[in-house]
């Protein structure tokens, strides 16, 4: 940024903007280290007493086992099925790519809600199948799916297609062609997507919270905690180091998946 | 006669052209091969999205008999929320007059309000950065591409919280504001309103809203704003002429991507929101829990999807997005 | 070496895109072991009918055979060619050890043996030591030969070339022209090469089949596409011609005289057409092939009067283009500049006299 850019009104727009981003979020670690189960200025003293408590927790520790096998299992399975998806976007040419597309993403604009009803209702009035961590998983998949798909699509779209057919040219079948070539271009998308619905799927609540049976995730621990006040400043610790591996886990997959892919490309922003 | 391995042979060989022919027909048909590709995911969606999606437009149009779901089919849930009232109405004065318990449409009306002011600010708020991005981030780029995204991907459930705990009795508002001896009572009215979840909402979707804008502002031909200057238009009115319109699609893919899913949400106003910041949402999941009235619960799901769509559909019609997305590139 | 025989046989061969056909209704041969180049505009198909030899495209209808053998149920990664791409498609993933040796996986070579393969075909390519580069730290040119070398290590029946050149500047085109040559005559694999530069075809190849629409309209060696075209679009489409149109009026002996309007009676070779009197025809001429006089010259046919329109300096020779009053287009001279001279006066309106003699010209069907 040169000295010119400072000055630009825009400039400090945008620091007030991430200020606003972030501020509120770096509210919850300030408080986990404060002394006081009330969260409120002033800051009383500091401590980890918080944090303590929250490795204590049992329960807290069984949710939390609970969303890491959720959202390792449901990570590869959603970029598996991206990546079939992908590929069959972006080197074939289909009759009906734009309604089949649309049909997949439909998950980003259909409030959570509303899947998760859909989803209790033909487990519940009509399949009878119990509530449990496979049902979240199921849902998890079902909104992973776009986003996993996105983000291999634009993978694959930055580089050219005529790699995956010199490989055929040489001889080598469709599999071999996809372990020797497609799989090591589009790596870096592919660990992107895992983390990124690692993250989506660790995070979710409203699809858990509808679908969850007796064993809860993390985010369904959280949300029922928030009920007790004095629980509060265990949420706090606990959220403060969520926020803190989010963060590491998402930065470093935007990181994996910009790399490389022009920024420019519909697929690369969202 | 055929003797065994004769027959044995001429299967094989049955076999193996059928094979070929197969493998002939996925050889010449590209899309077949494709198709062949994309089946698991497309049987996943289906599984998993439309087919519950059908049985919920099914179970609305059942009923709830205490504990038995009465399957006869019946627009009862429908009528429910529609109810027509009786006598002559006048329209202007009251658009909700025409219906006798508008509960349900008068709060899936006030949820759209409030999501769509959120939108409103959400999509304001974001073009300049956007803006700021694509024209005058040239180093770093994607330091501040992963800056803006990040927090869109964290804990939407504890960036929710952390409002709570910023607009709440004891919050830090109240308190800082206290300490710092500027008010000596808590303010009231900074939690559980319509203008709380409205905040709230603003501040968790803001990510959300930049990249779709920020791509339509990037994918711009640098020379079209040239050409634009070399035309005789200052920078304001360069905006207006070219920059503007050319970004209009991806402004327009942030309104609805922001919109769409922030009508049903139900975290902010459970949160939030307390009890006059309730939303469409909060009803579905009471319907479907304590109140335990599930197919109405679906009926108003399927009102709330169908209200929302035609609403989508309108607002596109109405800015020529086709057009414009004929246009684009 | 057979010459004669058919190696690649294209027989009755469609590709439609939708409503496009780019290529259409296609019939030819290709001999073993010869430099067969594909020549004309862009989108007139070449690409296409390569990527269908390859096995990328399937035809919308009719078959190729290569070697006899079908290859209408053979995937490309089991047909006995290979290509280099337009772009190269260096894998970038790998590097040039790793590009080269891709396709020899399954040949299941010992370590030393594949070596030394590699090695060898590094030597070939004039990049020994380049083993351990990856894809972005070469030139154009140098990943136009890794490209080849890595076709050719897998030693096909046809090697396919789709514009290897097009991406490198002239000069070093040049070079890589005179090398490819080599490198075939060496190896003697059938070369099936794209190009849309008339020049490197016509240096290039045995025999060049000019494609315009889908179609091919010639088939040919050099000499022959550039004197004998046999129709008016490949005739325009190599080098430079003028056409004057015109109707049969007599043939004799071998020679037809044609009635050319505004010039008169042309006499012309009629070549293998048999044209009756009053068929409408073209006569062509080549620019190099039209002497330009002050003075009427001493001959009783193929004299037109004319006035230099404009003129053109191009080094070894000068353009002329010539008004002829009747005719549109002005009619283009070529004129070697043989002795040095540094006067540029102008010779721009000056009355001029053109002259060939009958057999120069060629005889076109059609007007
Ligand atoms: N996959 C495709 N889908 C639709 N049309 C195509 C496709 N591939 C080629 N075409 C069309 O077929 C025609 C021939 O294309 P082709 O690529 O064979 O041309 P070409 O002779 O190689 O041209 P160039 O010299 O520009 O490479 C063109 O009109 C092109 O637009
Ligand atoms: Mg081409």
């Amino acid at each position: 940024m040169s000295k010119a850019a400072r000055g630009d009104p825009l400039f400090v727009y945008a620091i007030v903007y991430l200020i606003f981003l972030y501020g509120p979020v770096l509210l919850l670690p300030l408080f986990s280290f404060n002394d006081s189960i009330y969260i409120a200025f002033p800051l009383k003293g500091f401590t980890f007493e918080w944090y303590r408590q929250m490795v204590q927790n049992g329960s807290l520790m069984d949710a939390l086992q609970n969303s890491v096998k959720l959202g390792i299992v449901v990570a590869a399975i959603s970029t598996g099925l991206g990546i079939f998806a992908a590929k069959a976007v972006t080197r074939y040419d289909l009759p009906g790519k734009g309604p089949i597309t649309g049909l997949i993403m439909l998950p980003l604009v259909v409030p959570s809600i509303i899947l998760g009803i859909a989803l209790l209702v033909i487990a519940r009035k009509f399949l009878d199948i119990q509530l449990s961590l496979y049902t979240i998983g199921a849902g998890h998949v079902l909104i992973c799916v776009p986003f996993a798909m996105l983000v291999l699509v634009s993978r694959l779209e930055g580089f050219d297609r005529n790699l995956e057919e010199a490989s055929f040219d040489l001889g080598e079948s469709g599999w071999s062609t996809f372990w020797r070539v497609t799989f090591p271009l589009a790596l870096p998308g592919i660990v992107a997507s895992l983390l990124l619905c690692f993250t989506i799927s660790f995070d979710e609540f409203v699809l858990a919270f509808f679908l969850a049976g007796n064993e809860t995730t993390l985010p369904i621990f959280i949300f029922s905690q928030l009920r007790f006040p004095n629980r509060l400043p265990g949420v706090l610790a606990l959220g403060s180091c969520i926020l803190v591996f989010s963060f590491l886990i998402v930065t470093l997959s935007e990181w994996l998946r910009r790399r490389g892919v022009q920024p420019t490309k519909q697929g690369a922003a969202i | 006669m055929v003797s065994a391995t004769d027959k044995a042979t001429v299967d094989r060989s049955e076999r193996s052209t059928l094979l070929s022919r197969v493998r002939g027909v996925f050889l010449r048909h590209e899309a077949l091969r494709g198709y062949l590709l994309l089946s698991p995911t497309l049987l996943v969606m289906l599984g998993m999205m439309i087919v519950p999606l059908t049985a919920l437009i099914i179970l609305s149009f059942w009923t709830q008999d205490y504990f038995e779901l009465d399957r006869t089919f019946t627009l009862a849930n429908y009528a429910a929320i529609f109810a027509l009232a009786e006598g002559p109405i006048d329209l202007l004065a009251d658009p909700f007059g025409a219906f006798a318990n508008p509960i349900y449409l008068a709060l899936l009306l006030k949820s759209i309000e409030m999501s769509l002011s959120a939108t409103i600010a959400v999509v304001l708020l974001a073009y300049p950065m956007a803006y700021f991005l694509a024209f005058r981030v040239t180093k770093n780029k994607l330091v501040w591409l992963i800056l803006i995204t990040v927090p869109f991907w964290t804990s939407y459930l504890l960036r929710v919280f952390a409002w709570k705990v910023i607009l709440g009795y004891n919050g830090v508002i109240n308190s800082g504001l206290m300490s710092l001896g500027l008010i000596d009572k808590p303010l009231e009215f900074l939690l559980y309103n319509p203008a709380s979840v409205t905040i709230t909402l603003a501040h968790a979707w803001a990510a959300f809203a930049i990249l779709p804008i920020y791509v339509s502002l990037e994918k711009i031909d640098r020379s079209l704003l040239e050409a634009a200057t070399d035309l005789g238009d200052g920078p304001v009115r360069r905006f207006f002429r070219v920059t503007l319109p050319l970004s209009m699609p991806g402004t327009i893919a942030a309104t609805l991507l922001v919109f769409i899913p922030t009508v049903g949400d139900y975290v902010t106003p459970t949160l939030v929101g307390g009890t006059s910041g309730i939303m469409i949402g909060n009803i579905i999941q009471s319907l479907f829990g304590k109140a335990n009235n599930a197919p109405l619960g679906a009926a108003v799901s399927i009102t709330s999807m169908l209200i929302i769509t035609l609403l989508v559909c309108a607002f596109l019609w109405l800015v020529g997005y086709g057009r414009m997305r004929r246009q684009g590139t | 070496m057979s010459g004669s025989e058919s190696f690649i046989s294209i027989r009755d061969v469609s590709k439609h895109f939708g409503p496009v056909r780019a290529v259409d209704q296609v019939s030819f041969d290709i001999k073993r072991g010869e430099f067969f180049s594909l020549l004309g505009p862009s989108g007139c198909g070449k690409t296409t009918l390569l990527r269908m030899l390859a096995g990328f495209e399937v035809p919308t209808k009719g078959e190729l055979f290569i070697d006899g053998q079908a290859m209408s149920t053979v995937p490309p990664n089991a047909r006995p060619t290979n290509m280099v791409f337009q772009n190269y498609a260096i894998f970038p993933h790998l590097d040039v050890r790793g590009n080269i040796a891709y396709g020899l996986r399954k040949a299941r070579l010992p370590k030393a043996e594949l070596d030394a393969t590699v090695d060898q075909a590094l030597e070939m390519i004039k990049l020994p030591g380049y083993g351990s580069r990856r894809a972005d730290q070469l030139s154009g040119g140098q990943r136009q030969r890794v490209a080849l070398a890595r076709a050719l290590v897998r030693r096909p029946k046809v090697l396919l070339l789709d514009e290897p050149l097009g991406a490198l500047d002239k000069k070093l085109r040049e070079e890589m022209q005179l090398e490819l040559r080599q490198i075939q005559q060496t190896v003697g694999i059938t070369f099936v090469f794209v190009t849309h530069d008339q020049e490197e075809a016509l240096t290039m190849s045995d025999r060049i089949a000019v494609m315009s629409k889908g179609k091919v309209l010639q088939i040919d060696d050099a000499t022959r596409l550039y004197e004998a075209p046999t129709c008016r679009e490949v005739a325009d489409f190599i080098g430079t011609m003028n056409f004057f149109d015109g109707a049969v009026a007599t043939v004799e002996n071998g020679h037809a005289a044609v009635d050319a309007g505004p010039l008169g009676t042309l006499w012309v070779g009629t070549g293998e057409h048999a044209l009756g009197p009053r068929a409408p025809v073209t006569v062509a001429i080549r620019p190099e092939k039209v002497q330009i006089g002050w003075d009427r010259p001493d001959q009783p046919y193929n004299v037109v009067e004319g006035r230099i329109g404009a003129e053109a300096y191009l080094g070894d020779r000068s353009h002329y283009y010539v008004e002829v009053p009747g005719l549109a287009r002005r009619v283009a001279v070529a004129y070697q500049n043989m002795a040095r001279s540094l006067d540029n006066s102008s010779d721009q309106g000056r009355t001029v006299w053109l002259s060939w003699p009958p057999d120069s010209a060629i005889l076109l069907p059609g007007a």
